[in-house]
């Protein structure tokens, strides 16, 4: 193992280098034109505040005319136009960048690195998303937004039936972010393989590099394919050819394949990075070690490959031969698996702890429950037959969003919580966080709970608007108090963010006693990152430091 | 309860798909339970108590590890087992038989055509009790998705891609669905009915279909038959007696005997349907029926001629 813990000389001394030219400052100037891992990470999260702002109130406005049967606020067009963005903007402007951000922002300082690899391309990857982002939005002042759905099913998107230059702008704006991605994601590959401080071998890197690690290559390999399907239906709409086009020899189901092709790993790729964070919060919070580290980081090696393996679960009504429905049913069964294995292991990561609730840990545990009930509910949707009833209809709307909400987006409210006082110095507030937590808790639970039962009663998704039929009117209501109770949640969190930032405690090196590199440095870290890296004898540096005695390689040797 | 469609089956199909999913989501909310049990627990009994030294490091266990993984692999080939049943009692084998009836989904209207008694309709099935049709569904345009929930599983309509389900029903009554894939601006509009009904009640409604409508008597409709040969009516729309043989838009031979207007998005009265050609869009904001600015008399005398038709 010894030829694969690289020192920071070469690669490492050719980024000090860059970064001596670059300093970065607190100008504007010094923003934009910055090259540091950190603030590029820190742009990239804030990007994504800005983006989950808009999608947030496109979903309230999309609520909104739900609320009511037959109701009249939103021409159909409009909210066509609106869950379109709302999707778009979710997956690919809010999920996508700011995981980026926290794995820009750690990776480097987790790994005893100064930078990442290759900081330029680190910094062209944040713009590519940024530039993608607001031409994205741009399209609302041409000819109207995209609005055949984020998944834009053909022919729906083709010119034959959206001609307006919406759908072009998605498409653009989609390649433009999807290149950023790429190489985002060959960044961070590269980073953890050459860059890892001396005694940091592989099976001692963190659980979220680990896992950021490994999700890099599932964008390297997914993103590409959305890419060319993207280009072919420019293709088809520009210069009149006929991939997917059915009226002209095309194929509708083409499109379908290709893009589940790249959506099924994209879903994993919006959850993994969640998976890494609550990998690190549980156990600091617990004062032990994760339960089966091993296990943990080879089911993340497992749902990687068979992410790749379960796209047409999304296409169960389509009418495939029953062998293949079958062979994607027992693929998509098994994902299941390695997915359980998590939420056991950091369920007994919890016993025999000495759990501290932070507002970070909180989140850490809701996410525990709320991922769970987005997990188990994917599992109907293996159910082939299952499947052919509840696909397309709220049930599926509310199972995504146990998922998305309640995986990734309380992992993200942890993560933040946690590592705010790294990125500022400062600690968010706690009594504020509390406030938060529980809104957030009974907003999630509120909105989208009841669309469970709305799917099975009969409601399909994408719809404007729906005919009064009984208890229909009364869920979608309280699905909507639900989302405005959730605004308010976010509208506390964003204050505590901001006087937090100017008041909150201080927060020292390591405010939460963690033992992961980055809690080795100041509170923020300075441009080089560390003065001096501790050494790495195991996968808790810091602990084995305050406890010698205690240091998990002689234990792991005892056990 | 009954209010939930998809577990309250009229059908063998839908029946043996709502059984099912009542055994898994038991077996879900089982898991569900043990998760909830065991974090609730571990949150009350283990919380940070002050002064209390540093927990045990404990690493894990293989044992317990293998035990979570082989348990719910267990649980999933079970549930596998039920799924390979279920699929085959649901969904028809490809090209069992020649097909009952055509669906065809249009933006945003369900053509329906009876194969063997040539009747055609839109938006609504008629279909004898206890009677297993096959339905063979296609699309006009963009991706649609024929869904009766009670009736059983959902299909997609796709463009060169025809597919076939069962269409079935144990009692009489009438059943909603609705297009299931979004497909355009009023996809929300694109429900349609199922009524099933006694042999013999579907006989006489087939008998009544195939009747050709006798020319109108009083003025006010014959002006209306007028207006519907001169105004471009017959290009887009059917309707058996005349030189209308167009399905850009719904049959409308027996209009008058269908419940609903545009896909549900209107009660089918004689006001509402003087308000659809008075001004489409005022009932479907999108929908691909032009607007013919008609005079209130023009309008009143289609909607007598339409009436007329029954
Ligand atoms: C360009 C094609 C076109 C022309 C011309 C046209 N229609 Fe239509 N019509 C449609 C379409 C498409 C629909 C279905 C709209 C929907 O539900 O989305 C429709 C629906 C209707 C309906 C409601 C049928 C139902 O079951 O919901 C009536 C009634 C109707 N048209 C009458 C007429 C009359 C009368 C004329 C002539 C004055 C006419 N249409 C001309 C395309 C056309
Ligand atoms: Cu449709």
């Amino acid at each position: 193992m010894k030829g694969h813990e690289l020192t920071g000389g070469g690669i490492g001394a050719a980024v000090a280098d860059e970064h001596a030219a670059w300093a970065p400052h607190e100008s504007l100037l010094g923003w934009v034109a910055s090259v540091d891992h950190k603030q590029i990470g820190i742009m990239y999260m804030v990007a994504a505040m800005v983006f989950f702002a808009l999608g947030g109130i496109e979903a309230l406005l999309l609520r909104i005319q739900l609320a009511v049967p037959h109701n009249n606020f939103l021409s159909p067009e409009t909210f066509n136009e609106l869950f379109t963005m709302h999707g778009t903007t979710m997956i690919f402007l809010v999920a996508m960048p700011l995981l980026t951000g926290f794995t820009v922002y750690a990776v480097p300082l987790m790994i005893g690195a100064r930078d990442m690899a290759f900081p330029r391309l680190n910094a062209l990857s944040f713009w590519l998303q940024v530039f993608g982002g607001v031409m994205l939005y741009f399209s609302f002042f041409t000819h109207g937004a995209p609005n055949a759905g984020w998944f834009s099913y053909a022919p729906l998107s083709e010119n034959a039936y959206s001609f307006g230059s919406g759908q072009d702008y998605w498409i653009l704006s989609l390649l433009v972010m999807g290149i950023g991605t790429v190489a985002g994601a060959i960044n961070v590959i590269v980073t953890v393989a050459t860059l890892r401080v001396p005694g940091m071998t592989m099976r001692r890197l963190p659980l979220f590099v680990w896992m950021t690690f490994v999700n890099s290559f599932l964008m390297l390999m997914a993103l590409p394919v959305l890419n060319a399907a993207i280009v072919m239906l420019l293709i088809d709409r520009l210069l009149h050819a006929h991939f997917f086009t059915p009226a002209s020899g095309g194929s509708a189901l083409l499109w379908q394949h290709y893009f589940w092709g790249f959506g099924h790993p994209e879903v994993y790729i919006v959850i993994l990075p969640a998976f890494g964070i609550i990998s690190e919060i549980i156990p600091v919070f617990s004062r032990k070690p994760i339960f089966g580290h091993e296990f943990v980081a080879a089911s993340t090696v497992a749902i990687a490959f068979l992410s790749f393996a379960v796209w047409a679960h999304h296409m169960f009504a389509v009418g495939l031969s029953p062998v293949a429905n079958l062979f994607f049913a027992v693929t998509s069964m098994s994902i299941a698996v390695p997915t359980g294995v998590k939420i056991f292991n950091w369920t007994a990561t919890l016993y025999g702890g000495q759990l501290r609730f932070t507002t970070a840990m909180k989140f850490a545990v809701a996410f525990l429950l709320m991922f769970t009930v987005g997990g188990l509910s994917g599992v109907s949707f293996a159910v082939v037959p299952i499947d052919w009833q509840l696909t397309d209809t709220y049930y599926l709307v509310a199972h995504l969003h146990y998922v998305f909400f309640g995986g990734t987006v309380l992992a993200a409210f942890a993560g933040t919580y946690y590592w705010f006082p790294k990125l500022t110095g400062r600690i968010l507030s706690e009594r504020l966080g509390t406030w938060h937590f529980w809104l957030t808790i009974i907003g999630l639970n509120l909105t989208f709970f009841v669309q469970h039962l709305l799917g099975m009663m009969g409601m399909p998704r994408r719809v404007f608007t729906y005919p009064d039929l009984p208890y229909w009117g009364g869920l979608n209501m309280v699905s909507t108090i639900g989302a405005f109770v959730l605004l308010f949640a976010v509208a506390i969190f964003l204050w505590n963010l901001r006087v937090s930032f100017a008041h909150g405690e201080e927060a020292g090196d390591n405010p939460w006693d963690a033992w992961t590199l980055e809690w080795a440095t100041t509170s923020p870290p300075p441009v080089d990152n560390f003065t001096r890296v501790p050494p790495v004898r195991g996968r808790r540096p810091l602990w084995d430091l305050a406890h010698p005695e205690l240091a998990d390689e002689l234990q792991r040797k005892a056990q | 309860m009954t209010a939930l469609d998809t577990l309250n089956a009229i059908s063998p199909q839908a029946d043996a798909i709502s059984r099912l999913f009542v055994g898994v989501l038991t077996v879900l909310g089982l898991i569900f339970a043990v998760v909830a049990v065991l974090v609730t627990f571990a949150v009350l009994r283990y919380r940070e108590k002050p002064g209390v030294q540093l927990p045990r490091q404990i690493y894990g266990s293989h044992r317990l590890e293998l035990t979570w993984t082989a348990i719910p692999i267990l649980l999933l080939v079970g549930i596998f087992v039920f799924t390979v049943k279920v699929m085959h009692a649901a969904r028809p084998p490809e090209d069992v038989r020649a097909p009952d009836i055509l669906v065809v989904g249009h933006q945003w209207w369900w053509e329906v055509n009876y194969l063997k008694s040539g009747i055609v309709t839109a938006n609504e099935l008629h279909i004898p009790v206890g009677q297993r049709l096959l339905i063979r569904l296609e699309s006009a345009d963009v991706i649609h998705d024929f869904w009766v929930p009670r009736l059983g599983p959902k299909l997609d309509a796709i463009p060169g891609h025809p597919g076939y389900l069962w269409l079935e029903a144990d009692q009489a009554g009438t059943y909603r669905g609705a297009c299931a894939e979004f497909c355009g601006a009023e996809h929300a509009w694109m429900r349609l009915e199922v009524i099933a009904q006694p042999q013999d009640e579907f006989a006489a409604w087939e008998q009544a279909q195939l009747a050709v409508p006798a020319a109108p008597t009083s003025a006010q409709a014959l002006a209306g038959m007028k207006l519907f040969a001169e105004r471009t009516c017959v290009n887009c729309h059917r309707l058996a007696g005349t030189s209308a043989d167009q399905r850009v838009g719904p049959d409308l031979t027996h209009l008058a005997d269908r419940r609903f207007l545009a896909g549900g998005a209107a009660l089918n009265t004689p006001s509402n349907l003087a308000q659809w050609l008075k001004d489409p869009n005022s009932i479907k904001p999108d929908s691909r029926m032009p607007n013919f600015q008609f005079s209130d008399a023009e309008v009143a005398a289609l909607v007598a001629y339409l009436e007329s038709t029954k």
